[in-house]
């Protein structure tokens, strides 16, 4: 996967200010490998859009250089940069027709009739539009231009590929549909794809990996399954997936493990990602599908009372939010399986999780 | 207890209730959204559709010498046009000319002739006069004795066709025709011909003034639409100030700015330009500088506004797929501007062609367009016929040119923001 020394994109001390006194990216190191596909994910202003606008060329760092390929791409204008880009609402020229939003790109660089003829057909037909090649974007459904935007931003075989937020507009069941299509449409070209998005589902649908961003500084770049799983510091502990929060005080610390007193509960074991050191606060971080429910007695090592506070039955499965160490919104997710037990709003139960499921971070 | 029993009545019943209910209530609100627009489509219909209206029926639309000469009009029906007719007609003419003496009508009856036959007002007036003395015929000999005029046949001629309500004299005179001697069409005079100059200058001067600002107003415009709201309000502000201010101020600025000893020539001499000063005011420089700075805004505004909704993501968009900028503007941003092109041209070239104030202070006497004629002809000359015919034309050829226009641009495509 990434390969540090032969990176295809490489962010190398960038810094990024508009007004002069606030960095909307701060510092940052990213190395993107050919064929990735690597997500910016973010909350909105968290400079990942800034980012990618670098990128292609729409605004200049303050500092730093971006490297693609081999060579310094800092003085080279967007449209020297053979870099395609699907934008936010598509920008599809609305006074051109779907076949001549093709075309631009191809007799911008003066290609032959017959061959941008013969290309426009094969995008057309990957992105499933051949028969509309004749109309208007405005004549197309939101889902049809996003698929024009696509076939647009790949005609010209673009090495690199940028993608802002593409889906942003479309509901939620065309922008699943489209995940899936676009993660296949990378997949078989193999162009190296950066994609901006603020949904982490998205995000953990499509990707190799995922840069968190968030207040201009990426917080952890890994793979999907490594971000949910072993989250490197609070705010992608709670940014990713659904998470449950428990503060409170190291009194322990040994190894890989240690022991955080939280208020009204007592001690809690946890796994050691990167608190501060004995006496410091910390904050615990739970997955609310990682709580059992009534576990036997010495089956795991944190076992707290509870009491239900409110149930909300979801089909699949079944959540409910409990009072459980002084917190009254901590919640755990139940799958709606065979020998599930009943659960009344205001019942007494014990719930408990293992130490790895646990991660302690420092507070601040 | 009713509409249970129509509830009970049948199922089938109830869908017809049901309907009629709905077009009640429609019919009621459509009235009511009707009635919030009747006084505005009053206010539309007396003020602007029915003065056209009788402005158009003006041009054509004269009864002049029926009304005032019914009894001539009548003998005339009768005659060939081709000797002088009978004396049963001098006869009538005599009548009439004395009813005319009597009434005081002669005036009118001699300006009618007049704009048809130059010259021939005071004669029908004298002839008026003398006539009243005539007694007893035969009246032919003592007429043309009276006043040689009534042995010419062209006064007899338009004597006849006048016998008609309806006449084409001044349509056909607003684009330099008149009736010759045998009631057949013929050109005027060169001398005389001044309305097809009058027109082709109009239009000239008004797709000159629209094509400048549309050069002067593009540019900044796109300044506008892509400069930072705060800069921008502020230039946006110095476009639209001279808007608020009277067109007349705004004319006669520029006669101080223009003139011989005016600020430009001084600054001109000064920097060692020219050497005597520039006619820059009362010729058609000046008038196409004034009618160009009072249209600017005019243009500019929704061409501002269409830029203004043109998001900076397409021209990305073009350079991201290879463009450079230029090519990028050229084809993909600008022509996305023509909707606010295409609208702000018509309203610029459309109010220039009823420009009268500007031409008339800051033109000279061979910059007057055709609302100066109308309205001579309206408040001096008194010949509503005349300017009504102008004016007719003017709005036909206007009409004409705008469907023109829609044929090549789409008026559905006018964006005026």
């Amino acid at each position: 996967m990434p390969d540090a020394n032969n990176a295809f994109v490489k962010f190398s001390d960038i810094q990024k200010t508009y007004d002069g006194e606030t960095l909307v990216v701060k510092n940052l190191n990213l190395d993107i490998a050919r064929g990735e596909f690597l997500t910016m994910l973010g909350p909105s202003g968290s400079g990942k859009t800034t980012t990618l606008m670098m990128l292609a060329g729409f605004e200049m760092p303050t500092q730093g250089s971006i490297f693609l390929g081999a060579r310094s791409i800092d003085n080279v204008p967007p449209h020297k940069r053979d870099i395609g880009m699907v934008f936010q609402n598509y920008a599809l020229f609305p006074h051109m027709t779907v076949e001549e939003n093709l075309a631009f790109p191809l007799k911008v660089r003066r290609l032959g009739r017959a061959d941008v003829e013969s290309r426009i057909k094969r995008a057309l037909d990957m992105v499933q539009l051949g028969a509309h090649g004749k109309r208007r974007p405005s004549q197309l459904s939101g889902g049809q231009q996003q698929r024009v935007a696509l076939a647009r931003a790949l005609v010209f075989d673009p090495k690199l590929v940028l993608m802002d937020e593409p889906l942003g507009a479309l509901d939620k069941q065309l922008r699943e549909q489209m995940q899936l299509e676009i993660k296949h449409i990378h997949e078989d070209l193999g162009v190296t794809l950066v994609y901006v998005t603020h949904d982490q589902s998205e995000a953990l649908t499509m990707s190799d990996r995922i840069a968190v961003f968030n207040d201009g500084v990426i917080q952890q770049l890994a793979a999907p399954s490594e971000l949910y799983e072993r989250p490197q510091n609070a705010f992608v502990a709670q940014f990713i997936g659904e998470n449950n929060r428990l503060e409170g005080k190291v009194v322990a610390m040994n190894g890989a493990i240690c022991e955080v007193e939280v208020p009204g509960a007592g001690n809690v074991r946890a796994t050691t990602v990167n608190v501060a050191g004995v006496g410091r606060s910390a904050v615990l971080s739970l997955r609310p599908e990682r709580v059992k429910l009534s576990p036997a007695p010495g089956s795991l090592p944190n076992v707290f009372g509870a009491q239900i506070a409110e149930v909300i039955y979801l089909g699949d499965h079944v959540r409910a939010r409990i009072s459980v160490c002084d917190q009254n919104d901590f919640v755990i997710k139940l799958p709606n399986s065979d020998g599930v037990v009943q659960l009344e709003p205001g019942a007494a139960i014990t719930v408990g999780w293992k130490t790895e499921d646990c991660r302690a971070f420092d507070a601040s | 207890m009713v509409t249970m029993a129509v509830q009970v009545a049948g199922n089938a019943e109830v869908h017809i209730p049901l309907r009629i209910n709905l077009q009640r209530v429609e019919a009621r609100r459509k009235l009511r959204a009707f009635a919030l627009a009747v006084p505005l489509l009053l206010f539309i219909l007396i003020t602007f559709i029915f003065p056209i209206a009788r402005m158009m029926f003006d041009a054509v639309h004269d009864n002049t010498l029926l009304k005032l000469m019914p009894q001539t009009a009548a003998a005339l029906s009768a005659w060939d046009g081709k000797d002088l007719p009978s004396e049963g007609a001098y006869a009538a003419l005599a009548a009439d000319l004395k009813h005319a003496w009597a009434q005081k009508t002669a005036g009118a009856i001699g300006k009618r002739i007049n704009f048809e036959l130059p010259g021939a007002a005071s004669q029908v007036a004298s002839s008026s006069r003398e006539a009243n003395a005539l007694s007893t015929g035969p009246y032919k000999a003592a007429l043309i004795e009276i006043n040689p005029l009534w042995a010419q046949p062209e006064v007899w001629a338009v004597l006849k066709r006048g016998g008609s309500s309806y006449t084409p004299s001044y349509l056909l005179r607003s684009v330099d025709y008149q009736y010759g001697p045998d009631s057949q069409i013929v050109a005027l005079p060169t001398d005389s011909a001044i309305f097809r100059d009058v027109f082709l200058r109009t239009f000239g001067i008004s797709i000159g003034v629209t094509a400048i600002t549309l050069l002067l107003g593009f540019p900044l415009a796109y300044l506008l639409a892509t400069l930072p709201s705060r800069v921008s309000n502020l230039l946006m502000m110095l476009v639209v100030l001279p808007f608020w201010t009277s067109l007349l101020v705004r004319t006669t600025a520029w006669v101080v700015l223009l003139q011989s000893n005016g600020v430009v020539n001084d600054v001109l001499m000064t920097l060692h330009i020219i050497s005597q000063p520039a006619e820059l005011i009362f010729n058609r420089v000046g008038t196409i500088v004034a009618m160009t700075h009072i249209q600017l805004p005019l243009t500019l505004l929704p061409i501002y506004s269409v830029m203004k909704t043109i998001s900076p993501n397409y021209v990305r968009a073009a350079r991201s797929l290879g463009a450079g900028p230029f090519y990028g503007f050229w084809k993909v941003y600008f022509p996305q501007t023509i909707p606010g092109i295409a609208a702000g041209c018509l309203l610029t070239f459309i109010l220039c062609l009823g420009y009268y104030l500007t031409p008339a202070l800051v033109g000279g006497p061979s910059d007057q367009m055709i609302a100066y004629f109308i309205a001579r002809y309206t408040n001096e000359e008194l010949n509503w016929g005349m300017a009504s015919a102008l004016g007719a034309i003017l709005l036909t050829a206007t009409l004409l040119l705008y469907y023109v226009y829609n044929k090549l641009v789409g008026v559905d495509q006018l964006k005026m923001g």
